[in-house]
């Protein structure tokens, strides 16, 4: 830290106090590490680290509570949502949030995803959205694209085998207990700007008793897309986008 | 003193009620009590029935084999517990709806035509409470003001206007009970 | 001051008592027999009284988790089911006894496998004691046979649960669940706040990270050779519940020639067994587990000797039997009785089991 100090007046950039100093074990290129950093300074912003409360999934996303700073429950996959209803009743001034990929919220953890919005519990759910299962080495999730190559769609999926990609910020948006429904990504300093913007709001939001806040990020799995980073960046905007189309689902007071 | 009894018929007549107005006037008057009723979808309209013990000592077993009394309200449980009467023991039966009558001859058998009485009187509601005023005569378990007690702690306070007709109901049943000889 | 006695049901005494016992959070979903829990909650409307809080969940798979939350706050949480619904739980008991969160968790069991039946029965005694869910952990398990037992085990039960940092379950079945006895009340217990909670149970639930370093929940250790200390943590734990925790109940056991063995509402009916049995002549006495997990093992290894032989009573197809049976030794004499499948056996049906299965043998 004293290095720090002492070139501080040149500093034009410093890592947020939230986010800790243990090596992260996401791969380089990965979102997840932007989608943290936005993460620690937005509490830290709204000066809500004492009442922040994080629950982390199954999957990469798993170590979440070993890099920002506060306090965090570790859930079962797919049981995030439940989790953060029992701990957003007992403490309703807690800022509660849940961390969670694909494959936790959008396949084993549907149900409990689907009727926590319903419920409208005043929680923030922030959503990766690579379509893949990063952690378990790159097999299908239910919002893997059609056609898309994974290790357990070799040909690529196949919708009379697999269905369809599977939208669930659009049926978040749909139930009445969801106050902001959006979707953003990260690839971009222009995106970062927007969805640090979108991820406050969805913290505030329910924080004033509003209900549920979901926030989707579309995310590069770099790794399980077997691609570069660069290039998983320039996948995504192609064929990750149209499918999963940037910007607000729903707002409301 | 220790009593175990079962009360058996439709669903609907009822049955649990009773055994819950003598459960509840065996704890004014001090007494141990259990409630053991038949549950799920065959109260719905099938058979009921409730094992209902009443003791001056802790009740080991709220379920019996063998009882002191039952009260029969329908020819199945009428097939199904005449042999489960003790020797000595009490069987009370409405004979509405019963075709093959009790022939047990070591037991004391009563009859009570409870449910035409309250047809007569145009409130079908009050059955039950005559059915209990006719084994409270035959067997003064608990004294009659527990059991009047014991019926208004039984009930919701908004059916309180119906007391005094319950507890008239009560009398009209000791009136009833007639022992088969 | 004269205590308050009120008649009711094995589950209306358990929701009576979580109000009482200072529960702050009860997260449920309906299932026969057990429904009456969660009803009564609703009709005692306790968030306006005692603040806490009572939701009805979308599945007992999301009942668990929330208990997990809320336990994992630090705060005294609890769910109940029955069978079937306890298996969904499975997976969220074992994260919270990997966790090492406090919760009282109620099966009023059913008969099974499978949907079964709704009927009373005591065929989850393996679920409860050995197999909750997938690792080494153990629940205390604690078995009412009455309706007050219902409603004492309650504040018990989180009494153990905190004490321990592990889930406690309460194995009841239909018969006391269903079945209405008088109960004594006891005095209420408050809610705490986050500052008590602290200072009783230590800082190391979710109260927010001011003045002091950030507290995470967790069952997850990817080195296995720190896993293996966390196991040795909870062996060491549930060896400490072998040695504190074990609650029996003996009637006439003192002369008895033969032992049955019995808990929950088998217990009751056996007691009266031991009534008929001693009418004729029998020496038969009972042991009643209060505790299942600790198993009252010392208890039945000091009887061994004096005992011609023990007849387990319980409506499965001999569960618990194994346990006695590990307790005596492969050479004594155990032998079960039941009629299960959701069928509730009658004094006179156990007595018949007792006379062929047990005495016929030695007399």
């Amino acid at each position: 830290m004293a290095e720090v100090e002492k070139i501080k007046e040149n500093l034009v950039y410093a890592k947020n106090r939230l986010l800790t100093n243990e090596v992260m074990h996401y791969c380089p290129g990965c979102s997840h590490g932007t989608i943290h950093k936005l993460i620690a300074e937005v509490i830290d912003e709204m000066g809500m680290e004492d009442k922040a409360v994080g629950i982390s999934p199954v999957g990469c996303g798993v170590l979440a509570y070993n890099y920002i700073d506060c306090d965090w429950a570790e859930s079962a996959h797919g049981r995030a949502c439940a989790v953060a209803t029992g701990i957003k009743r007992m403490a309703p001034d807690k800022m509660v949030f849940t961390y969670q990929g694909d494959g936790d919220l959008a396949a084993i953890g549907t149900g409990e995803t689907i009727h926590a919005c319903n419920r409208g519990e005043n929680i923030t759910i922030i959503y990766i959205n690579n379509a893949i299962y990063g952690m378990t080495g790159g097999q299908m999730s239910p919002t893997t694209l059609v056609g898309q190559r994974t290790a357990t769609t070799p040909q690529g999926r196949d919708v009379n085998l697999h269905g369809y990609p599977f939208k669930i910020s659009e049926m978040a948006a749909m139930l009445d207990g969801t106050c902001y429904v959006t979707r953003q990504a990260v690839n971009s300093p222009a995106n970062v700007r927007k969805a640090k913007k979108a991820l406050r709001k969805a913290f505030e939001k329910p924080m004033k008793g509003q209900g549920l806040a979901l926030i989707e990020f579309v995310s590069t799995c770099n790794s399980g897309w077997k691609m570069s980073p660069v290039a998983a960046n320039q996948w995504m905007e192609e064929n990750m986008f149209p499918e999963y189309p940037l910007g607000d689902l729903k707002e409301r007071e | 003193m220790t009593e175990e009894m079962i009360i058996a018929g439709f669903g609907g007549q009822g049955v649990l009620s009773m055994g819950k107005i003598l459960a509840y006037s065996g704890v004014m008057q001090d007494f141990e009590v259990s409630w053991m009723p038949a549950y799920g979808p065959e109260m719905r309209g099938g058979t009921a029935n409730v094992t209902v013990v009443i003791s001056d000592k802790p009740i080991s077993s709220p379920i019996s084999h063998q009882y002191d009394t039952a009260i029969i309200l329908n020819q199945q449980s009428m097939d199904k517990f005449e042999s489960m009467v003790r020797p000595g023991g009490i069987l009370i039966y409405d004979t509405n709806g019963i075709v093959k009558h009790p022939t047990r001859k070591d037991i004391k058998i009563y009859t009570i035509d409870a449910t035409e009485e309250a047809a007569k009187r145009g409130n079908t509601r009050l059955f039950n409470t005559m059915i209990l005023g006719g084994y409270l005569k035959v067997r003064p378990v608990v004294t009659l003001d527990n059991v009047f007690q014991g019926l208004k702690k039984s009930l919701p306070e908004r059916a309180w206007k119906t007391l005094p007709a319950n507890e008239e109901a009560v009398r009209i049943g000791m009136d009833l009970i007639k022992e088969v000889k | 001051m004269k205590k308050e006695i009120k008649l009711m049901k094995g589950n209306e005494a358990i929701a009576e008592a979580a109000v009482r016992a200072g529960c702050d959070g009860y997260f449920g979903y309906p299932i026969t027999p057990q429904t009456e829990v969660i009803e009564t909650l609703m009709e005692l409307r306790p968030w306006e009284t005692t603040g806490m809080v009572v939701v009805q969940s979308e599945s007992e798979t999301a009942s668990i988790n929330m208990v997990y939350g809320a336990a994992a706050c630090g705060h005294k949480a609890m769910t109940t089911s029955s069978s079937p619904g306890i298996s969904l739980m499975g997976e969220g008991l074992s994260y919270i006894a990997g966790a090492e969160l406090p919760c009282v968790v109620v099966n009023v069991q059913r008969g099974g496998p499978g949907l079964g039946t709704i009927q009373p029965s005591q065929a989850d005694y393996f679920q409860a004691t050995k197999a909750g869910g997938h690792g080494d952990f153990n629940m205390l398990v604690l078995a009412p046979n009455s309706v007050q037992e219902m409603y004492d085990f309650v504040g018990l039960g989180f009494e153990l649960a905190f004490k321990y940092l592990n889930p406690v379950m309460i194995l009841s079945d239909g018969v006391i669940g269903q079945m209405m006895e008088k109960v004594v009340v006891g005095d209420a217990v408050p809610r705490l706040t986050d500052e008590e909670i602290v200072e009783k149970y230590g800082d190391w639930a979710l109260t927010g990270k001011k003045n002091r370093k950030r507290n995470v929940v967790t069952s997850l250790e990817l080195e296995p050779l720190r896993q293996e200390k966390v196991n040795h943590k909870l062996q060491a734990k549930y060896q400490r519940m072998r040695e504190e925790e074990v609650r029996y109940e003996t009637i006439q056991c003192e002369d008895a020639d033969y032992v049955m063995v019995a808990y929950g509402a088998s217990a009751r009916m056996s007691a009266k067994v031991v009534e008929m049995a001693r009418e004729d002549g029998y020496k038969v006495g009972l042991l009643r587990p209060i505790t299942l997990f600790p198993f009252p093992t010392e208890v039945l290894r000091e009887m061994r000797d004096r005992v011609k032989g023990f007849l387990s009573v319980e409506m499965s197809a001999g569960q618990m039997k194994e346990d006695i049976q590990l307790a005596v030794g492969c050479d004594a004499v155990v032998e079960n009785y039941g009629r299960y499948g959701g069928v509730v056996h009658t004094p006179g049906e156990i007595y018949e089991g007792l006379k062929e299965k047990l005495i016929s043998k030695f007399e």
